[in-house]
């Protein structure tokens, strides 16, 4: 029994850091006042592009670096649209998803269920992985989750700790009062959408490099919409994310490991757990926290200066 | 030196209210065309292909307005949440539940006659998205949940639930492995003009558009959904009540997207099976907005939204992705919002002087 928690456990954990290195970008991007719902649009074509570059070049790195470099661009349409054009955010990111959907699957044709070079290796870390139990779950992974759970801590500490986290707030909660102390906020703003972005293609590239291995057409299944979700219920802090992504994680593992074990429920009802737990976890939060509690103050509305 | 200003316009202008779509979708085209260039296919050839595969023959324009038919409905399904900038993007979610229910009236209670059964099958259709976009308005309307979200999320629920139904207890044994529910009886199928697959679905989007317009235009209600969609803030100083109408207007939007899956269920499969709907429910979503939410343009531009996935599935034999009409109706709403810039400000050169 306690094999079969920890291996759930290490598989959450796994299940879980796509979602996290999406959801710490979205949660920077909103921080700076942008709502970008085009993650699971970004996520795909991260996920395409960085299974072609590694299977073009053998080397998952180029892969992950190509799938952050495509993400960023994508997001640069949308800081673009609601920064400089100061167009409607929410009906942007519904296009950056449908215009995702569309080119991942264009750039995928030809690599439709293709395997991937050797997959990424497990690093143990020295010590901590002797450690009884825990030391499997949490210390035995590849290096990319312990990169998302790294970023997680660097984010909050730039967020809360540095000046310039400082200014990304400030621009997020009241843009006029950044603008008047000298902060160029969409500077700042197109700064966070393209880091967000990269972020949301690392984790798809995490789904099609690591996660799956290999790539299929909407292979993200609605974990986009999910590491928005998780933005919200993480009360708009890195640290909490990560809980929320392992969460996730757990919800996904855990229906793959009930279908496995060849639970009595039908395999459809066990795929709609993480969209219903979705669910109920935002409304449960939303409810218990009232409104909005740390969403920042001018998030999803475009920053005019002529109109403060 | 000249440099460019911006200035806020006074006045909407005709010419950029029309000349903004149009350009939108041209250069949505021009950079698809690119794409498809750059990935050694011939745009020129692709583009002439989906034309013909969408207007060559009576077939093809009967085949666009078959699925022009669903857009058109759940277009105006969404636009009508828009207005209130509630970002129902459940559509396709509640069109699924509608089929569901729609079916599952078709299937226990085939022995009736038509005129009995069809407005049968439409209530519950109506109902079956009503519940579904019922429940993320409620939760929006009073608890303040974030609608864009539960609307996304209650999709894959719907979907889920379908197949289950048609792989399960629904399926026909004689179906020979395949996931469909027995056929509908004759008098479940909705009426056809003459032999052609255009059904009297077309009727219906026709006129829950005018009913649209004459509400959003003329009665108090309509009035009300336009102050709560300028500011909730003035809506509730008025007296209105904007939670309530917040959770009607979701659960009609619903609604209207589940006579949507009613209709595709009894006018085009008759059965209910998986794949009712290519993600009609999405690309309403850009219907409406290309339509600036307008109950008539809606019809016209659902009309050519179908145009372009019947191209779209055309040009898949010569091996052409279909992902290229996703590629083609993002770019459509990028170009469409950057557009909505020109709307509200003006571009004149002014000549700076030199310090």
């Amino acid at each position: 029994m306690d094999n079969v928690i920890a291996a759930l456990l290490t598989a959450a954990i796994v299940a879980g850091t796509p979602i996290l290195f999406a959801a710490l970008g979205e949660l920077l991007t909103e921080k700076s006042g942008i709502l970008n719902l085009g993650v699971e649009g970004m996520m795909l074509v991260g996920a395409v592009v960085g299974f072609i570059f590694t299977i073009q070049t053998g080397n998952h790195w180029y892969g992950f670096s190509a799938a952050m470099i495509s993400g960023g661009l994508t997001a640069l349409i949308h800081a673009f649209i609601s920064v400089t054009l100061k167009g409607n955010q929410v009906v942007c990111g519904l296009a950056l998803t449908i215009f995702g959907t569309g080119t991942s699957g264009f750039l995928g044709k030809a690599y439709q269920g293709l395997p991937t070079a050797d997959p990424v290796s497990k690093i143990a870390i020295p010590y901590l992985n002797d450690i009884p139990v825990i030391g499997k779950i949490f210390f035995n992974h590849d290096p990319l989750v312990y990169i998302a759970f790294i970023l997680a801590i660097i984010f909050w500490l730039i967020l809360y700790r540095t000046k310039w986290g400082l200014s990304i707030r400030a621009v997020g909660e009241n843009p006029a009062a950044a603008d008047a102390v000298g902060i160029s906020v969409s500077r700042v703003r197109y700064f966070c959408t393209i880091v967000g972005g990269m972020m949301a293609g690392l984790g798809g590239a995490y789904l099609s490099l690591v996660y799956a291995p290999s790539w299929q057409e909407n292979m993200t299944a609605g974990r986009g919409w999910i590491a928005v979700a998780l933005v919200i219920f993480a009360l708009w802090n890195p640290i909490w994310a990560i809980a929320g992504s392992y969460l996730f994680g757990a919800v996904e593992a855990m229906t793959f490991g009930l279908q496995i074990a060849g639970i009595k429920v039908s395999a459809f009802f066990l795929q709609m757990l993480p969209y219903l737990f979705t669910v109920i976890v935002l409304v449960v939060v939303t409810i218990k926290m009232r409104q909005d509690a740390g969403a920042p103050n001018a998030l999803g509305t475009a920053y005019d200066r002529e109109e403060r | 030196m000249i440099k460019a200003k911006m200035i806020k316009r006074q006045h909407e202008s005709l010419l950029v209210d029309i000349g903004v779509p149009i350009f939108s979708i041209l250069l949505a085209f021009i950079v698809s065309g690119l794409f498809l260039y750059f990935s050694g296919y011939d745009p020129g050839e692709t583009f002439s292909r989906m034309l013909k595969g969408a207007f060559g023959s009576s077939y093809a324009v009967s085949e666009t307005i078959v699925k022009a038919i669903p857009l058109m409905l759940a277009g105006l399904a969404v636009s009508l949440a828009f207005r209130m900038k509630l970002w129902n993007i459940g559509a396709e979610g509640q069109l699924y539940m509608g089929a569901f229910a729609a079916s599952w009236v078709a299937l226990s209670f085939g022995d009736l006659s038509s005129w009995v059964l069809l407005p049968l099958m439409f209530l519950a259709g109506f109902i079956g998205g009503a519940v579904w976009g019922f429940i993320p308005g409620a939760l929006r309307g009073y608890w303040q949940v974030n609608e864009t979200i539960t609307t996304l999320m209650l999709n894959y629920i719907a979907i889920s639930w379908v197949s289950y139904l048609v792989f399960g207890p629904w399926k026909d044994p004689a179906s020979k492995g395949f996931p469909l529910t027995p056929r509908f009886t004759l008098s479940g199928y909705l009426p056809s003009f003459g032999d052609s697959r255009v059904h009297m679905g077309l009727l219906v989007a026709v006129v829950i558009a005018v009913l649209f317009y004459l509400v959003l235009r003329y009665s108090r209600w309509g009035y009300e959904i336009k102050v709560i969609g300028e500011s909730q803030n003035a809506a509730r100083y008025a007296g209105m009540n904007v939670a309530r109408n917040m959770v009607l207007v979701m659960l009609i939007s619903g609604g209207i997207a589940g006579i949507t899956g009613m209709i595709e269920v009894s006018g085009i499969t008759h059965r209910l099976q998986q794949d009712i709907s290519p993600g009609y429910g999405f690309t309403a979503v850009i219907v409406a907005w290309l339509a600036r939410l307008h109950p008539f343009s809606i019809i016209v531009v659902a009309f050519l939204f179908g145009a372009l996935l019947v191209g779209g599935f055309g040009i898949q034999t010569f091996g052409i992705p279909y992902s290229i009409v996703l590629m083609l109706e993002g770019s459509i709403l990028f170009f469409l919002l950057a557009g909505e810039f020109l709307r509200r400000y003006k571009i004149i050169l002014v000549r700076k002087e030199e310090q």
